[in-house]
């Protein structure tokens, strides 16, 4: 078994206008199968791809945002959101989806995947990472 | 005329810049991620009041902001959508 490394999914497109969002959560899951350290972080237009209500039914695109939900099972549960950028587009931590995973060293406890971070936290985050994936 | 906007504003300045040069008298329509644009309390909002502004409501949907439209923002249908650009003499887009 190799090392385990950091690794850190930089998100910042909206989804459905590009295909980045969409890519980025194919990869992460790919990523899943693999024993690594993983973050996701999402800012700049990226914290709408954990919004919630998304309702494509009357516009042809396919909604895959509840495969968000997926990756507390895949152990994917460091999910941090920028506070910047949800107070410059109007919104707040209730606005995303509720992200969860189950905590096996808590009794399976249901916990929150989401942080809210600061930038000065996005920095670190990317500082302390050994592989950045930007989406 | 009919302005149509489907970037969003926080990627670049084309709905900063379609509101700067929009005649009061013009509709300006919101389609794709440009529906952001009509977010209610974002740094951008306060645009919103320098003419009419519509969004798309399948855009809208699927972004899943419904509930957080600034107020005076109207919503059209594809058939709206086909409506007004029917019914305006010119249309310009902000691609």
């Amino acid at each position: 078994m190799s090392e385990i490394k950091k690794f850190v999914y930089v998100n910042r497109k909206a989804p459905y206008g590009t295909v980045y969002a969409l890519e980025s959560l194919e990869v992460v899951l790919i990523g899943a199968a693999f024993d690594q350290d993983v973050r996701l972080i999402f800012m700049d237009d990226g914290v709408f791809q954990i919004k919630k209500d998304q309702n494509t039914e009357g516009s042809g695109l396919k909604n895959f945002s509840p495969t968000y939900n997926a990756l507390g099972d895949y152990d994917v549960n460091k999910i941090y959101v920028e506070k910047e950028s949800l107070e410059a587009r109007g919104l707040t931590l209730d606005d995303l989806m509720d992200l969860t995973y189950e905590d096996e060293d808590d009794d399976w406890a249901e916990k929150s995947s989401i942080s809210l971070v600061s930038a000065d936290e996005i920095r670190d985050l990317m500082e302390d990472s050994d592989v950045v994936l930007s989406f | 005329m009919l302005h149509i906007v489907n970037k969003s504003p926080f990627q670049n300045d084309s709905f900063i810049s379609c509101m700067a040069h929009a005649a009061e008298s013009s509709t300006v329509l919101l389609i794709e991620d440009g529906v952001f644009a009509a977010l209610k309390g974002s740094n951008v909002a306060d645009h919103l009041s320098k003419a009419k502004v519509i969004a798309l409501q399948s855009d809208v949907s699927a972004r899943g902001i419904d509930a957080n439209l600034a107020e005076g923002v109207e919503l059209v249908d594809y058939a709206g959508f086909v409506d007004l650009v029917a019914d305006n003499e010119s249309v310009q887009s902000w691609v």
